[in-house]
């Protein structure tokens, strides 16, 4: 081989070589439970904030260890692979968000059939690729939640409140609305005088608000079971002067909120706690590493008490976590 | 015989651009480096030293190897297609309205090959035809095909497949040897054989390392670009074929991205990008390279951004090496 190709082979080989000697060999202590915890994508804040909690479980239930990855764009290929991976490193249990629910029932099929307790969380795999999921919360405790802040972000307990929701035609929106009406009876001093539909547009949201504050002047509160109704009614709000009278409630991301919680528009909203999840997440899977049998069955959580699974494996974790002026900014910086 | 012509055929043979001694040192490297990256990540891994771990490891590639070869074609024959992902996308969501219709595994199979037969050809017309560089002919099929593709299901999803339908993508035939590696393996044979042996691969060599030569000398260029473009079509529909089958689902975003993760199959095997040169053989080690290193980073649960860092990185490495010590020796006179 002439001087060229030497070179050539030695710089191939060495750069080559030098990329996995940078990573250690990973060491496995005896009875630990290893838990693959799949993102969507990797950089997303949310799934960072999920892995949070996962570690926090892990420390709490002892001898576990959670392997947290996931694929660089939010393709089901990407999760394919990265759940190949997992299985070949003869993890005990895999939790997903899933991608796509149904493209990864084939691979999800070939980890269980390998004995390893697969769930998913946050976005669901089709029945036949997972033992259960974990939702993050459910349109009963959702309905409950918004009755709850609308009364709570009422001077008083007494008032007309207003809706602004995302279409008429919105599956989520509508199951949610429907329990909060049920539910209203328990809230006399609350007066739904509207629902109007933003149809998940800011400036359409932004005009139904604005609509309802000239249309009922005595308006306290509107409530918004959407993130992009919450965060334009907030600024009608704000355009209209009317910061302190009428205060915006509902579902929203704490990073778009933030701004408003502090302007004084928004007193508190909720949304789940990606941190809580992670932390439930290890908890469930933890339990059926252990055994235990999923769907029909409620499994232990820690902190978060029982969660108690439909036979369709269907779970859900906690009423929507609240947030407001002392902790917003914390999260605003999560998802 | 003039007393003058042996000195001219002597630089006729020097100035050849297929050449087995070159074109060894290039494939000779690249197993070495696959060699090298296998026993790394047989040391770094206690999991990866195991037949089912490494048929595992095989189903991440397979498909987007086997749409490597007749890329390969192409780009020797001096073109590129930029568009297979999206064949792909449109391929599998015909195969799925026609399994939603009740039909049988074998006419949903015909259905893939058929889609992405006709899409192979649309991108040979608009080159051969039309005379669009084949870069921007296949950008905009690259928005086509996806868009039809997004048209026809929206949000929606397919998954009316027969069980039986699973084998292609799922299924082994021996073993933990899979049905795609086998299919892998006898096509890269096939490919082989065409390039190196038979008149019809060095007519393409031929074409890449000097079109207007080619045709001077009684090649029908347009029509060999437009058959590799057919054929590259059909074998993105059979890749469509195995990964709806491995997915058992079809959504318009399958197969995303996977253009760029095929042509860089291809340049990494050393084929010029300028055409006319490279080799089956290299492809295949490239795929194999690629399969090993990304499969051994994943296995230490090295983040996926690591890992597009260092597919990303191992192919400037490649293409700059190469012209640096004059691999491509046609490039470097330039």
């Amino acid at each position: 081989m002439d001087r060229r190709g030497f070179i050539k082979t030695t710089a191939a080989m060495a750069g080559v070589a030098a990329i996995p000697a940078a990573f250690a060999l990973p060491a496995r202590a005896a009875g630990e439970i290893r838990l693959g915890l799949v993102a969507k994508s990797l950089g997303n804040g949310f799934f960072v904030a999920v892995d949070k909690g996962a570690e926090e479980a892990a420390k709490q239930i002892g001898n576990v260890k959670v392997i947290f990855t996931g694929p660089t764009s939010t393709t089901a290929e990407g999760q394919i692979e990265v759940i190949q991976s997992l299985i070949d490193q003869h993890v005990d249990a895999i939790a997903i968000s899933a991608n796509d629910p149904d493209a990864l029932v084939p691979i999800c099929k070939r980890a269980m059939a390998r004995g390893i307790k697969v769930m998913s969380y946050d976005s669901a795999v089709s029945p036949a690729g997972r033992i259960v999921h974990l939702a993050p919360s459910s349109d009963e405790l959702i309905g409950e939640a918004l009755d709850k802040l609308a009364a709570a972000s009422l001077p008083g307990g007494k008032g007309q409140i207003a809706l602004v929701s995302a279409t008429p035609t919105s599956t989520n929106q509508n199951a949610w609305i429907a329990v909060m009406k049920q539910h209203l009876s328990q809230y006399p001093g609350l007066d739904l005088v509207a629902t109007t539909y933003g149809n998940d547009l800011a400036d359409d949201s932004y005009r139904e608000a604005t609509a309802l504050l000239q249309k009922y002047p005595h308006l306290k509160v509107i409530v918004s079971p959407s993130s992009v109704g919450i965060v334009a009614s907030a600024k009608a709000v704000e355009d209209a002067k009317k910061v302190g009278q009428v205060y915006v409630t509902g579902l929203g991301l704490p990073s778009e909120c933030a701004g408003h919680v502090m302007a004084g528009s928004i007193k508190e909203f909720a949304i789940w706690n990606p941190i809580d999840l992670g932390y439930s997440v290890t908890y469930v899977a933890v339990d059926l590493v252990k055994g235990m049998k999923g769907p029909g069955n409620s499994l232990p959580a820690g902190k978060m008490g029982k969660i108690a699974f439909n036979s369709d494996g269907i779970g859900a974790m906690a009423v929507p976590f609240t947030y407001d002026k002392s902790n917003v900014e914390q999260f605003a910086k999560v998802f | 015989m003039s007393i003058s012509s042996p000195p001219v055929a002597a630089r006729e043979t020097v100035r050849q651009p297929f050449s087995w001694r070159r074109l060894m040192r290039w494939e000779v490297l690249l197993g070495l480096v696959v060699i090298a990256d296998f026993l790394l990540n047989t040391r770094l891994s206690p999991y990866f030293l195991s037949p089912w771990t490494l048929s595992d490891a095989s189903f991440n590639f397979t498909e987007r190897a086997i749409m490597a070869l007749p890329m390969a074609f192409l780009i020797i024959a001096g073109e590129i297609d930029i568009s297979v992902g999206s064949t792909m996308a449109m391929a599998s969501v015909f195969m799925g309205l026609v399994a939603q219709a009740g039909f049988g595994t074998p006419l949903v199979i015909v259905t893939g090959l058929v889609v992405g037969f006709i899409a192979g050809c649309f991108n040979g017309v608009l080159v051969t035809i039309f005379r669009v560089p084949s870069i921007v002919a296949t950008i905009g099929t690259l928005s086509l095909f996806r868009g039809i593709a997004y048209a026809i299901i929206g949000d929606g999803v397919l998954k009316a497949y027969r069980p039986d339908f699973a084998y292609l993508g799922q299924g082994y035939v021996w073993g933990p040897v899979s049905f795609e590696l086998v299919l892998f393996a006898v096509l890269a044979v096939i490919f082989a054989i065409v390039l190196h042996t038979t008149v019809i691969g060095r007519r393409i060599y031929a074409i890449g390392a000097n079109p207007i030569a080619a045709r001077l000398s009684g090649i029908r260029v347009d029509s060999y670009k437009f058959w590799i473009f057919a054929l590259l079509g059909m074998t993105a529909g059979l890749g469509s074929v195995l990964l709806t089958s491995r997915l058992g689902s079809t959504r318009p975003s399958i197969a995303t991205g996977w253009e760029l993760e095929v042509i860089t199959m291809v340049i990494l095997g050393g084929i010029s990008i300028d055409g006319g040169q490279g080799s089956i053989v290299g492809v295949v080690l490239s795929a194999l390279l690629i399969g090993c290193v990304t499969f051994g980073l994943s296995l230490l649960n090295v983040p996926g951004i690591v890992l597009a860092i260092v597919t990303g990185s191992l192919l400037i490495f490649v293409v700059a090496l190469s012209s640096l010590v004059g691999y491509s020796g046609r490039r470097r006179r330039h």
